[in-house]
């Protein structure tokens, strides 16, 4: 944006001084005062590092705010017609800039692809960053496709140790209108309506719907994934301390979704432990009428209002009758 | 070079009226012919008509559970009231006439207020037809939007069920959408474009009148989701809950294909004006900025909307004669409409932006007194925002499960897209470049399309990050980032873009006065409601919900405060609207923002045909402060330059 007029670099040197002050200004505090406190938090792995990337961004986006906000603010205060500003000069000189263009294309460009390559690495590093990976996750942490090969064919029971020495848990999330309930595959698929998860633990979320699409949204944990019917969306975790958390629906399914929400808590292992085993002897009886342990769930196609787990009975509808009612984990 | 320049003068105006005798029916002024009342009619006789025969040819079908209605009888009373609409109001005399072999009888330019009320084919009329029907969507849009604020003062305090809530916000979000695809192409596109690019009319001007009048059947069909019980799933319309909903989602669903056909036909009637009736002389490089950024609005129209056209038919065709398109235990998938939904959606949502853009650069340089920065940079930009605006459709399914491996590819794309979008606050800045900036409020609204659209566009990158959408997808932050960049830019730059032409369009000034109170509420409500969504958002309230945690009530309540003093501004908007074209009216001089623009060189009001004779364009429209600066167009003979004509004429 180089003009002639002997007055352009120091309006342009003015204004790089505000902004590099106002920027690191900015940057630091944003960075030692907010960020420590910004959501979703610290409670797992995941969120840890998705704190981390917001923050970065954040510590990006401040500079880039602060600079249009600068060079607006002093052309208002500068070269308005009210306040006297330099006559608007026309010609070659004020249509283009190729180095003021070259400049700003350049930085937006670097920018944008440093940002796009951050995030693919943060994703994939970060094993899908919680986010629904659909039925097939391509970046899996260590140990958890043994896990829930193991869930669903039920060879494993409790916490599962994987050779690498990772403790796994796959935990199944089932929404329907309107509630999440939870089944647990390795202390024999009782289902609750309780999400109890042990710390220090990777948690492999599998999650599908019953009826309309829901989103699990475990906010502290920094899990999200689309409950869809008939699709296993796998998310993963690793819970680091102990706490409680939300668990709110993020996709609208119907009237009460905004009534959609309960709480679930990370306890230590052994507390864990304890409770799913009694949990699992209470709701004994139940688990039986319960059918079998699968990724996915056809309700009955003939009973829409209240026979979404048909008795054995397979329906002319149902996909199990095609596929058979376990599908393979990957 | 174009047709136009070798046209006679398209328009027959006889300085007589035409008399009631001697000329079809269709074709007598005032209320003896086909006007909006005959449209009324037409469009209830075709929903008794429509609703009696589908009940009659499916008697035995089941009906929609707890709604007393039968899907088939619901679809064609819907399909009556548009037929019926059209017929009324003389959209189908033509093809009509043609279908049996008739000649039909050439249009008559009808002189006075009736014309506003009748199918025109001038697109002066259709422009400032379409200013009234998008502030109808957009007060209607509004006052939901004040309820659902309402709603959420309190978090266990209802002033609505959750069935009545979730309704209003299905409603908000769907009129707001249909507004949206039209509020700057449909009155500033229809009246400007042949005006800036020196054209006597636009392509085709009889669909050019069907866009307008299909788009307010769009209204009447999605406003009748109301009595129908409404929808429950949102402007988004995801597909299982989709199948469960009763017989408002045929109003949702075949609303969205007639709005979709208006988009059609008002994209392609642009696009070919655009490309075949520019003046001799007007080279690529000299079509005004705001014609290029309408140019990739139009054909964003053409090629998206048909996605979405097919897309409502087929969940028509689910709820009524019980296919599957969308069932996923008969062989259907509701993934099927996310994805069809967002591949017109994405590009939909640049359908809202880039008009925006093309408005304030257009008002940039009249303001300013400079050329506009970078005009190249500007024009590819558009295009290029229009063409990556086709891949990236998948980042709002991030968690979706929706192919996951994807995931890193459409966060490239979306964040490219940035690129682009960039490059307008590129030529913003340049041209405020050591400007004399003249703060009138046509510019006042362009500047805080940069403030606003800015914060929209940054938190755009937020969301576009996968690792940090696991946090903001489906809460208050993406709800205020898109609130940002679709009120925030596209309708902060329809008021510039109204500040600025309507003294060209009716030929009166608005109040400056009373729009400074305007433009000062809006730009500073708008900013305290939405901000603090987006911390509501971070603090995990998911959008569409009727209750939140208790702790976000102060955040929620001061947005909800800020968005009824926003609502008064648009009430301060209507009062200056009022006040200046009927209370006061000051008449316009023929140029009051000594605009260098084509459309500012003819004469006020604008003559039917628009040019006397087709200009020859010599150069762009932003010579501005430019010494010996080439004159813009040659005119052919006398030209009437900027000279105040409009004593001697009535403004309309």
């Amino acid at each position: 944006m180089a003009n002639t007029s002997s007055n352009s670099p120091r309006d342009l040197r003015k204004m790089s001084g505000i902004w590099v002050v106002l920027s690191v200004a900015a940057d630091l505090l944003f960075w030692f005062l907010v960020g420590p406190h910004v959501p979703p938090g610290r409670l797992t792995e995941t969120a840890k590092n998705n704190q981390m990337d917001f923050n970065i961004l954040m510590v990006i986006a401040l500079p880039v705010l602060i600079g249009v906000w600068v060079y607006m603010g002093y052309s208002i205060t500068h070269w308005s017609a009210k306040r006297n500003g330099p006559e608007s000069v026309g010609g070659a000189a004020a249509r283009s800039n190729r180095k003021a263009q070259v400049l700003w294309i350049s930085i937006t460009s670097f920018v944008v692809l440093f940002l796009a390559a951050f995030g693919t690495w943060a994703l994939i590093v970060d094993h899908g960053s919680g986010g629904g990976e659909g039925p097939n996750p391509v970046w899996m942490p260590a140990g958890a496709a043994q896990a829930e090969t193991a869930a669903l064919n039920g060879t494993g029971t409790g916490i599962l140790s994987e050779p690498g020495g990772e403790k796994v848990l796959p935990v199944q999330v089932i929404g329907q209108q309107w509630k999440f309930t939870y089944r647990y595959p390795t202390f024999g698929g009782f289902e609750t309506s309780q999400l109890v998860l042990p710390a220090n633990t990777t948690i492999a979320f599998n999650v599908t719907s019953l009826d309309v699409i829901h989103s699990f949204w475990a906010y502290q944990l920094s899990v999200k994934a689309d409950a869809n019917p008939g699709v296993n969306n796998v998310a993963f975790t690793e819970t680091k301390g102990t706490g409680n958390f939300t668990v709110r629906c993020s996709e609208l399914c119907g009237l009460w979704h905004g009534a959609m929400f309960n709480y679930g808590s990370v306890v230590s292992p052994s507390a864990f432990t304890q409770w799913a085993t009694s949990t699992e002897a209470a709701n004994a009886a139940n688990t039986k009428n319960l059918p079998p342990f699968a990724w996915t769930y056809t309700p009955d196609a003939n009973g829409a209002a209240g026979g979404y787990y048909p008795d054995g009975t397979v329906t002319p509808y149902s996909t199990v009758e095609t596929y058979g009612a376990k599908q393979p984990a990957s | 070079m174009t047709i136009s320049a070798e046209r006679p003068t398209a328009v027959a105006s006889s300085a007589t009226p035409p008399t009631a005798s001697g000329i079809p029916w269709t074709q007598r002024p005032g209320w003896m012919s086909q006007h909006l009342g005959t449209a009324i009619v037409g469009g209830f006789l075709g929903y008794i008509l429509g609703h009696w025969f589908g009940n009659y040819i499916s008697s035995s079908y089941p009906w929609i559970a707890n709604s007393g209605q039968n899907p088939i009888a619901v679809t064609l009373a819907l399909l009556g009231m548009v037929l019926g609409w059209l017929v009324g109001i003389g959209a189908l005399n033509y093809p009509l006439a043609k279908i049996v072999g008739k000649e039909p009888p050439a249009e008559v330019e009808v002189e006075g207020w009736s014309k506003y009320f009748r199918y025109s084919t001038n697109h002066k009329v259709v422009g400032l037809q379409y200013v009234v029907g998008v502030i109808l969507f957009m007060f209607t849009g509004g006052l939901l939007a004040m309820a659902i604020r309402t709603e959420l003062l309190n978090p266990t305090t209802h002033v609505f069920g959750p069935g009545t809530y979730i309704e209003i916000v299905s409603e908000h979000g769907t009129i707001m959408m249909m507004m949206a695809t039209s509020i700057i192409v449909g009155p500033l596109g229809n009246y400007l474009v042949p005006l800036m690019i020196g054209s006597r009319q636009m392509a085709f001007p009889r669909i050019e009148a069907f866009s307008f009048w299909i788009f307010m059947a769009g209204y009447m069909v999605i406003f009748s989701a109301l009595p129908y019980g409404g929808f429950n799933t949102g402007w988004t319309g995801y597909a299982p809950l989709q199948t469960q909903n009763g017989p408002g989602m045929i109003s949702y669903l075949f609303g969205f294909a007639v709005i979709g056909l208006g988009m059609m036909a008002a994209g392609f009637n642009i696009a070919v004006s655009i490309i075949n009736y520019r003046a001799p002389g007007m080279t690529w490089s000299r079509v005004p900025i705001f014609v290029w950024s309408i140019l990739a609005t139009a054909s964003l129209l053409t090629l998206a909307t048909p996605v979405l056209f097919s897309a409502g038919l087929f969940g028509i065709l689910d709820k009524t004669v019980q296919t599957a398109f969308y069932v996923d235990e008969h062989g259907g998938s509701s993934y099927l409409w996310q994805n069809l939904f967002w591949f017109f959606g994405h590009p939909e949502v640049y359908i809202m932006a880039l008009p925006g853009f093309g408005i304030v650069a257009e008002i940039l340089p009249v303001f300013t007194r400079k050329p506009l920065f970078a005009y190249k940079v500007a024009a590819s930009g558009m295009i290029g925002v229009a063409l990556l605006s086709f891949f990236v459709w998948q980042h709002h399914l991030f968690q979706s499960g929706i192919n996951p491996d994807m995931r890193p590819l459409f966060m490239l794309t979306t964040e490219l897209i940035s690129i682009p979008t960039g490059f307008i606050f590129l030529v913003g800045m340049g041209t405020l470049y050591r400007a004399k900036i003249r703060f009138e409020i046509p510019m006042l609204f362009a500047m805080a399309l940069f403030f606003n659209f800015l914060i929209g566009g940054v938190t755009g990158v937020f969301l576009s990050d996968v690792p940090v959408n696991v946090t903001v997808h489906g809460g208050f932050f993406v709800l205020s980032h898109f609130h940002y960049t679709i009120m925030g830019g596209l309708l902060f730059a329809f008021m510039a873009g109204l500040y600025y032409w309507l003294p060209k369009m009716t030929g009166m000034m608005m109040n400056k006065k009373i729009g400074l109170v305007h433009f000062w509420m809006m730009f500073v409500f708008f900013n305290l409601t939405f901000f603090p969504m987006f911390i509501i958002g971070l603090l995990g309230q998911p959008r569409r919900v009727f209750t939140y945690a208790s702790n976000l009530q102060g955040l929620n309540d001061f947005s909800s405060i800020s968005a009824f003093l926003l609502g008064i501004s648009f009430i301060v908007f209507a009062w200056n609207l009022v006040y200046s074209m009927w209370i006061s009216p000051q008449k316009a001089p023929a140029n009051p923002w000594e605009s260098l623009g084509l459309e500012w060189q003819t004469a006020t009001p604008v003559p039917a045909h628009n040019f006397d004779r087709i200009p020859v364009i010599m150069t762009d429209p932003y010579h501005y402060s430019e010494v010996n600066a080439p004159a813009l167009a040659d005119f052919g003979g006398p030209a009437p330059v900027a000279s105040d004509t409009s004593s001697t004429s009535n403004p309309a």
